[in-house]
C-alpha cells in the first residue's frame, strides 16, 4: 500500500464542509500516519474554491473537480468524475462520510470499480494489516472487518464517531480538474429541497438531543423539549411511538429503523427503552433518562436517571440550566 | 410493468443474539427470523403499483431454505413470482457478491421497476439497490418516503430523506427504488391469500458456478462494551434537576 495516496470526499452545504467530513479528513490522517501514504482529498462542485483551499491547509494535496453540472450533487456525475481519477491515480484508500450523499454514490462507485466497501465504520485497528470496525446486527454486536484484494479499498464512516481537529498547518497543492461530464450522464435530478423544522432537526450533526417518548402524551407537548432542545442549543428526536402516533414526522425517529445518533449528551423524556430505540442511541457519549417508572429498561443504560413525572421534571430542569448558564 | 422486489430475512430485532464460539457468526438456531423491516414496505409499494398500472411482482431473495418463509408471505400479499437464490453453496460472500448476484438474476427476468428495502437491518451495509442500479446502469433514489411512478412519462418523482428535510427528485425509469419507513403502511396477508401460498413450490436457482469473488471478510465478532449502569438521582424536585444539571456541568456537557 506505499506510496499510494489516501482520499477523502468532502462533502458540503450551504454552511461551509460538513463536520462530517471533517471527521474524515481526520480519519485519513490518523489512517496515514498509520499506513504511512500520503493523505489527500477530493472535492467536486462549481465555484467552491473556498472549500478546496480550506482543505489544502490539512492535507497534502486536493484534487478539486469542477463543471457547472457539479452546481448540484449527483451520483452519476460523482461517480464518472471519480471513476476517472481513480484509475488514474490508484489511490490506496477511499473514505467518505456516511451521509445520505455517502451512501448514495459511493456504493455505486464500488460497484463500478468492483471494490470492496465497508460501509458506516466506527474505528479502524491498523496492527496486522489494517481492519474496520462497525456495527451490525442495529448495534447488538460489532464487526471487524478487512478487505481481500481490494483496489482501492472504499470505506464509509459513521459520522460522530473520529474526533476532529483542524490543524491549519499543511500547505497542500491543489489540482483543478475539468472533468468531461454531460447533462444526459444524469438520471436524477433533485427538484426542491424540503427543510423539514430548520435547524432543529439535523440530528446527525447535533451535540445535544433531548429525546421524547410515547409518555409524552400528545404532539403539543413537544413544546416543551423543544425549549429544553433550545436552552441547551440542542435538537429534538423521538422514540418510534411518538412517529407512529403522527405527532412528529419520521425524520425525528431515533432507533434502528430512525436514525443513529451518536451527541454529547442525549436526555430521553418519558421513552422506556426498547432495544430498537437503543440501537440507535446508545454510543452517545452521555445519556439522561427522566421516567416516572423506576424499572424503564432505559435506566439500564443511562448514566443519570431522575425517576419523577416528566412534565414536572422537564420545566424545572429548564429553569436550573438557565441559572447555571448565568452563574 | 415488471415490479421486482428483493427481500431479506434477519433476526428478529428484538431478541438478544449470540456469537458462535469464537468465529465470526451468531448463533442462529432457534432464533425467530422475519423480512427485513425496510422490505415490508418495498413489497408494499410493489402491490400498490400492480394494482395502480398492472403488471406483475416477483420477489428474489438471495438465502437459505429456512427464507423461503418470507418468500411464501410475499405470495399470501399478492406476489405473482417468488425465487430464491440458494446461498447455501457460496461460502464466501459479501454486499458486493450478493448485488452482483441479485443483478444478473433481475437482468435475465427483465424488470421495470426494482424495489428495495434502505438497509438491511442485520449487516446494515444499506447498498445493495445502489450496487444493482450501478450494475445494471439505471437509476436509483435511496430512503423514499413517497413514490409517484408515470410509466408513459418513463419517469417517476419521489421524495427522499436527506439529513434535516427531504428532497424532491425526479428520477428516468427503468430505476431502483429503496424504501424508508414511512412510504406506506404494509397490509396483512388475506386468508385465501395464505392458503395459496401453502401449496406453491418455491423456485430456486444455483449461482455456485458464477464465480463472484467477495473483497471484503468479516473477521471477528464482539459485544459492544456494556455501559455502566450510571445513578438514580434520589430525591424530589428541584434537587434532583440540580443535582443533574451540577453534574453535566461538571461533564462540561452544558
Ligand atoms: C422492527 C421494529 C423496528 C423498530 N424500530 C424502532 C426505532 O427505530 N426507534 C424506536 O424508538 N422504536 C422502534 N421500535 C419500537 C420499539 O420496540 C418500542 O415500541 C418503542 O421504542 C417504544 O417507544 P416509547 O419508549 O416512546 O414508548 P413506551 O415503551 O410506551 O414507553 C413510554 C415510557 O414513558 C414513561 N412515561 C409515561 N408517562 C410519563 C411521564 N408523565 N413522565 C415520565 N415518564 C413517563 C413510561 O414509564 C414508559 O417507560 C421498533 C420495533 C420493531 C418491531
Ligand atoms: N440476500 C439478499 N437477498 C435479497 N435482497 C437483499 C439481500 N441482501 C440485501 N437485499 C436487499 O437490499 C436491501 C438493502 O440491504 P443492505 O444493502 O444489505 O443493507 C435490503 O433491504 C433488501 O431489499
Amino acid at each position: 500500500m506505499s506510496g499510494k495516496e489516501i482520499w477523502v470526499i468532502a462533502e458540503y452545504g450551504e454552511e461551509g464542509i460538513k463536520k462530517s467530513a471533517w471527521e474524515a479528513v481526520s480519519a485519513v490522517r490518523l489512517l496515514s500516519e498509520n499506513l504511512k501514504t500520503e493523505p489527500a482529498a477530493v472535492i467536486l462542485g462549481n465555484g467552491i474554491g473556498r472549500f478546496a483551499e480550506e482543505l489544502s491547509k490539512e492535507l497534502n494535496r486536493v484534487y478539486f473537480f469542477e463543471h457547472p453540472l457539479l452546481s448540484k450533487y449527483n451520483a452519476n456525475t460523482y461517480v464518472r468524475c471519480l471513476y476517472y481519477l481513480i484509475k488514474e491515480k490508484n489511490p490506496a484508500i477511499i473514505l467518505a462520510a456516511a451521509t445520505f450523499r455517502g451512501k448514495d454514490y459511493i456504493p455505486r462507485l464500488s460497484a463500478r470499480l468492483d471494490c470492496g466497501l465497508i460501509s458506516d465504520c466506527i474505528g479502524f485497528e491498523a496492527d496486522n494489516g489494517v481492519s474496520f470496525k462497525r456495527y451490525v446486527y442495529g448495534g447488538r454486536l460489532i464487526a471487524t472487518v478487512k478487505f481481500e484484494e481490494s483496489e482501492p479499498c472504499i470505506i464509509t464512516i459513521r459520522p460522530r464517531s473520529f474526533a476532529y481537529k483542524k490543524t491549519g498547518t499543511v500547505n497542500g497543492e491543489i489540482l483543478r480538474i475539468v472533468p468531461n461530464i454531460e447533462q444526459q450522464d444524469i438520471m436524477v435530478t433533485i427538484q426542491e429541497i424540503i427543510k423539514e423544522t430548520g435547524k432543529r432537526s439535523d440530528l446527525s450533526e447535533a451535540d445535544v438531543i433531548v429525546s421524547g417518548g410515547r409518555g409524552m402524551k400528545g404532539a403539543e407537548n413537544f413544546k416543551l423539549l423543544e425549549e429544553l432542545a433550545d436552552v441547551l442549543g440542542g435538537a429534538v428526536g423521538a422514540s418510534r411511538a411518538v412517529v407512529d402516533a403522527g405527532w412528529l414526522p419520521h425524520t425525528f425517529q431515533i432507533g434502528q429503523t430512525g436514525r443513529v445518533v451518536s451527541p454529547m449528551l442525549y436526555i430521553a423524556c418519558g421513552i422506556s427503552g426498547a432495544p430498537q430505540h437503543l440501537a440507535g442511541m446508545s454510543t452517545s457519549k452521555c445519556i439522561v433518562a427522566i421516567n416516572k417508572d423506576p424499572n424503564a429498561p432505559i435506566f439500564k443504560i443511562a448514566d443519570y436517571g431522575i425517576v419523577d413525572d416528566l412534565f414536572k421534571v422537564v420545566p424545572v430542569l429548564i429553569e436550573e440550566i438557565k441559572k447555571s448558564k448565568k452563574n | 410493468m415488471k415490479i421486482i422486489v428483493c427481500v431479506k430475512e434477519v433476526p428478529d430485532t428484538a431478541i438478544a443474539l449470540k456469537i458462535k464460539g469464537d468465529s465470526p457468526e451468531i448463533e442462529t438456531e432457534n432464533i425467530p427470523w422475519v423480512i427485513n423491516p425496510y422490505d415490508e414496505y418495498a413489497m408494499e409499494e410493489a402491490l400498490r403499483l400492480k394494482e395502480k398500472f398492472g403488471g406483475d411482482i416477483t420477489v428474489i431473495t438471495f438465502g437459505q431454505k429456512r427464507a423461503e418463509n418470507i418468500l411464501r408471505n410475499c405470495i399470501a400479499l399478492g406476489a405473482d413470482r417468488v425465487l430464491r437464490i440458494n446461498d447455501e453453496s457460496i461460502k464466501n460472500r459479501d454486499g458486493l457478491v450478493t448485488s452482483k448476484i441479485l443483478a444478473k438474476v433481475i437482468k435475465d427476468i427483465g424488470y421495470d421497476i426494482i424495489l428495495c428495502g434502505k438497509e438491511s437491518v442485520d449487516y446494515g451495509y444499506a447498498q445493495t439497490g445502489q450496487m444493482i442500479a450501478e450494475f445494471l446502469q439505471i437509476s436509483c433514489v435511496l430512503a423514499i418516503k413517497k413514490l409517484d411512478v408515470s410509466p408513459l412519462n418513463k419517469e417517476a418523482i419521489c421524495h427522499r430523506e436527506i439529513e434535516g428535510g427531504l428532497e424532491v427528485v425526479k428520477c428516468n425509469l427503468p430505476a431502483v427504488f429503496t424504501a424508508q419507513k414511512g412510504l406506506n403502511t404494509p397490509r396483512y396477508a388475506s386468508l385465501s391469500g395464505i392458503m395459496k401460498a401453502k401449496k406453491t413450490k418455491i423456485e430456486t436457482l444455483e449461482p455456485d458456478a458464477w464465480g463472484f469473488k467477495p473483497k471484503i471478510r468479516i473477521t471477528n465478532l464482539s459485544y459492544p462494551p456494556k455501559r455502566q449502569e450510571g445513578k438514580i438521582i434520589k430525591g424530589t424536585l428541584p434537587d434532583t434537576a440540580e443535582e443533574l444539571v451540577k453534574n453535566l456541568k461538571e461533564a462540561r456537557l452544558i
